[in-house]
């Protein structure tokens, strides 16, 4: 089976895997005590009947809850998102509004913790045993098993507190009126702390695998023929082991795509950054339902598309391995 | 001003603030236009159009764009903003106000007795749950007489109806942009236009909301601020951390937790006041299920008051910002009375009244409901729990998120729960509404959902407002406060306050009795 049969025969399954999260989230949601128009007569402080029935109303709410999921799902089916009373705007402009945000701290800290995780991973593991390794991996532990929102409290005491080098929260710094390179410097400044917090736990866990995978393959036999061929040591690390020891990373990075949305919600919230994590987190405690539906769809969409790129990606680092979507007979 | 009525912590907060005025004097007496005020906004409000959405955020953000006919001094006086003067019939059915002249919305059309008949009329009878009660209830009608003078007929005499045009209770709203249109979708809800001394320039969600000054403000020379910025932070640390280093010029009450008040208000360069809540001043109550045994028995709920230590709440939940409530009505509202039975901290007695009436609380099993509005007020439902068992109940904490409490709450599904509400300055609009058999209504979550009916009381909340004596008005609310007590109608723990804590710079920050809801147009920056 070619590529292009792969691709689309796993994206007609994609849309299948969505639409169901979608009824499952629309049901669960459902579940939970409370609705829209009770939190904001709550938050007025007041509420006659007249008032949380013309909220229920205009919320939709008055309807039976499989003619809400039809028209939820017809609309989702010709792209429209539904509309937030509570925000007063379309869903999906809330939702374009930030995105960007949560895709910059999220594919950042992606990177970040792969690139950083299999740079260590590899020192540690070329210096097996030695004072090096040692420092990584306890550094490794640490980051592991330390919980996010202490990492991001301590670092903004540190480096915004007590060292002031690095702004403590938000994306950019406000009224500055900075353009150009000026604004992406003082982007740039703002993400460091948030992507660092949101990326030190996968880079624990990537530098762990890393040096595991390495040690395992460079005991294999064809690392020792090539040793004895005389294959310089950078290039058996290179072309040999790494290669081959990335396999297990690519799968976790698979894995790590689906989570970080979830650690983006604290992220977000501590550091004041306007993503999507966020919009959700407050929709979720306001019940504004078109809202949470909507971050619900384009979250899955994104793991849905990342999942399919990183079995994309097993090809590319191992040719061996078959495009074939069903299990190799 | 009636000094003698003013209650006594006003005087002292008043006094205090006057002497740290009278030090400011010395540094710079002038104020200076220009600049650009930092603040939070904690929540982010789901809206700025404060005619279709009242919550606490919005009032606070909105009220610098809208503006209504009155505001309220620390006494809760009334002062003109739209309206200039204002006359009240000695029938007490005819109230008279003059407006302001030359006053433009931020379109440029100007404002006239039209958009306030439309505004209260039309407008808010339509959307504001509160508003719309209010005007149904007690208003024949509205006419303009003129285009600067509005005349509300009442239906019968109802004092507190001077106390209703606060801004988020009454805000103008341009009849030119809403006539006619479907209010909750006009598209102009994301674009305000007010009457106020800024106009909203940028709204970047989950950022900030920019406003800039109203170069055609009615009020020659001011604002005196050229912007201001309400920042979204989320998290109360962060919050906290944004004031210390600089990036807020305010920290509002509520925007950081009670025991980091006590740190940062020792921070050199930092004023501290408690002022400017006098409108809302918010008592927080034990709310009772009286339909659930043994909790219907005025002796448990006796014995429940005498078993909460409040001086300890005070003291170690709210880390000594608030104050041990004395019944319904709160110190600073209009009519409030302290000589009302006292139920002391006395757990020995407890046992003994509920022994007397004949209640083994060990039959029974209560669920509390904390009100989930972050740490300290879990704190609380443990508080209430650790006490409720000491009695020897078998207690469980129900806890839910903020929609869950308002569902389980409208529902009657609870037995007790801790809840707060903004008084308004005046019992007939912030504190009847919890105790009258004809608010018992399923479904909404603040009214009287504990189900207390005492014909007696009706008949006073009824009565009170209506008499033109001041005196006689006094004598009915003593009489309520003195009769919920005794009935423990609630259980009155203690009196919300809040800290405002802002940077020396920022001047004539708090000067009404609405506190950071005014429109301060008078703010001003020290350079």
């Amino acid at each position: 089976m070619n590529s292009l049969d792969f691709f689309i025969e796993r994206a007609g399954k994609a849309v299948f895997v969505v639409l169901g999260v979608v009824v499952l989230n629309f049901l669960l949601i459902h579940l939970a005590p409370g609705d829209p128009a009770s939190v904001m007569a709550g938050e007025s402080g007041a509420g006659d009947a007249q008032f949380l029935a013309q909220l229920r109303q205009q919320f939709g709410l008055d309807e039976p809850l499989y003619v809400q999921l039809w028209l939820y799902l017809k609309g989702v089916l010709g792209f429209d998102l539904g509309f937030s009373y509570r925000n007063n705007l379309p869903v999906s402009t809330l939702i374009l509004e930030r995105l960007p945000a949560t895709l910059l701290l999220t594919v950042s800290a992606f990177v970040f913790s792969l690139a950083l995780g299999i740079l260590l991973g590899v020192m540690a593991a070329a210096r097996r045993g030695k004072f090096t390794d040692s420092l990584i991996m306890s550094g490794a532990l640490l980051f592991y098993a330390t919980p996010l929102f202490w990492v991001s409290s301590m670092s903004i005491l540190v480096f915004s507190i007590r060292l002031d080098w690095l702004p403590p929260f938000g994306m950019e710094t406000v009224g500055s009126g900075f353009t150009g390179a000026a604004r992406a410097w003082d982007v740039f400044r703002h993400m460091v702390l948030p992507v660092a917090t949101l990326g030190l736990f996968f880079t624990a866990i990537y530098t762990r695998l890393v040096r595991a995978s390495m040690l395992e393959v460079a005991a294999l036999d064809f690392v020792k023929t090539a040793r004895a061929k005389g294959v310089p040591a950078g290039q058996i690390t290179r072309r040999h082991v790494l290669r081959n020891a990335l396999l297990p990373v690519f799968t976790f990075a698979g894995i790590q795509a689906g989570q970080i949305l979830g650690g983006a919600v604290l992220t977000e919230t501590v550091f004041a950054w306007p993503g999507i994590g966020r919009l959700m987190f407050d929709a979720l405690l306001q019940r504004d339902y078109p809202v949470l539906l909507g971050v619900f769809l384009v979250t899955s969409v994104m793991v849905v598309l990342v999942n399919l790129l990183t079995d994309a990606l097993y090809r590319f680092v191992d040719p061996r391995i078959e495009m074939k979507p069903w299990v190799r007979s | 001003m009636n000094i003698a009525r003013r209650p006594f912590g006003i005087s002292l907060i008043a006094a205090a603030l006057s002497l740290t005025s009278s030090t400011f004097v010395l540094a710079q007496s002038q104020p200076t236009p220009g600049g650009t005020l930092n603040m939070l906004v904690q929540p982010e409000p789901p809206s700025l159009m404060l005619g279709l959405n009242q919550l606490g955020p919005t009032q606070f953000a909105a009220s610098k764009i809208y503006q209504s006919l009155l505001t309220y001094g620390p006494d809760l006086k009334p002062l003109p903003s739209l309206a200039q003067s204002w006359t009240i019939s000695p029938d007490g059915l005819t109230y008279a106000f003059v407006l302001q002249k030359d006053v433009k919305w931020h379109d440029g059309k100007p404002f006239t007795s039209a958009d306030v008949v439309f505004s209260t009329d039309k407008f808010l009878r339509e959307v504001h749950p509160r508003t719309r009660a209010l005007m149904n209830q007690r208003v024949e009608s509205v006419k303009a007489d003129g285009d600067d003078k509005v005349i509300f007929k009442l239906k019968q005499p109802f004092n507190a109806f001077i106390s209703a045009f606060e801004v988020s209770t009454m805000p103008m709203i341009p009849k030119h942009i809403y006539e006619g249109t479907n209010y909750r979708t006009n598209p102009a809800n994301n674009t305000p236009v007010g009457t106020g001394p800024f106009m909203l320039k940028e709204w970047k969600r989950g950022s900030y909301i920019h406003l800039v000054k109203n170069p055609n403000y009615f009020k020659p020379g001011l604002p005196y601020l050229d912007e201001i910025y309400l920042l979204v932070i989320p998290d109360a640390a962060s919050r906290a951390v944004a004031f210390e280093r600089g990036t807020v010029d305010v920290l509002r009450g509520g925007d950081i937790e009670n025991f980091e008040v006590r740190r940062l208000e020792k921070l050199p360069d930092v004023v501290s006041t408690r002022a400017g809540w006098e409108m809302f001043a918010p008592p927080l109550w034990l709310q009772m299920n009286l339909r659930k045994p043994p909790l219907g028995n005025k002796k448990v709920r006796q014995a429940i008051m005498h078993a909460m230590d409040r001086h300890f709440i005070v003291k170690n939940i709210f880390f000594n910002v608030g104050k041990v409530a004395t019944g319904p009505i709160t110190s600073p509202t209009l009519y409030y009375d302290k000589n009302v039975p006292t139920y002391k901290y006395d757990m020995a007695l407890a046992k003994k009244i509920l022994a007397q009436a004949g209640i083994k609380p060990g039959d029974y099993s209560i669920r509390v409901l904390p009100i989930p509005y972050g740490s300290v007020w879990d704190r609380m439902g443990e508080y209430v729990k650790q006490q409720m068992e000491q009695l020897g109940f078998k207690v469980t904490l129900d806890t839910t998120d903020p929609a869950g409490w308002a569902k389980k709450v409208s529902e009657w599904d609870f037995d007790m729960t801790m809840t707060f509400q903004y008084a308004y300055g005046d019992p007939a609009i912030g504190t009847s509404r919890n105790y009258i058999s004809a608010n018992i209504i399923k479904g909404t979550p603040f009214a009287n959902n504990h189900g207390y009916s005492n014909p007696e009381i009706d008949r006073l909340f009824e009565a009170a407002p209506v008499v033109q004596s001041a005196d006689a008005r006094q004598r009915m609310y003593s009489e309520i406060q003195r009769i919920l007590v005794d009935d423990v109608a609630a259980g009155y723990l203690t009196e919300l306050q809040y800290v405002t804590l802002h940077k020396k710079k920022v001047r004539n920050l708090i000067t009404t009795g609405i506190g950071l809801n005014e429109t301060l147009d008078t703010v001003w920056i020290a350079k």
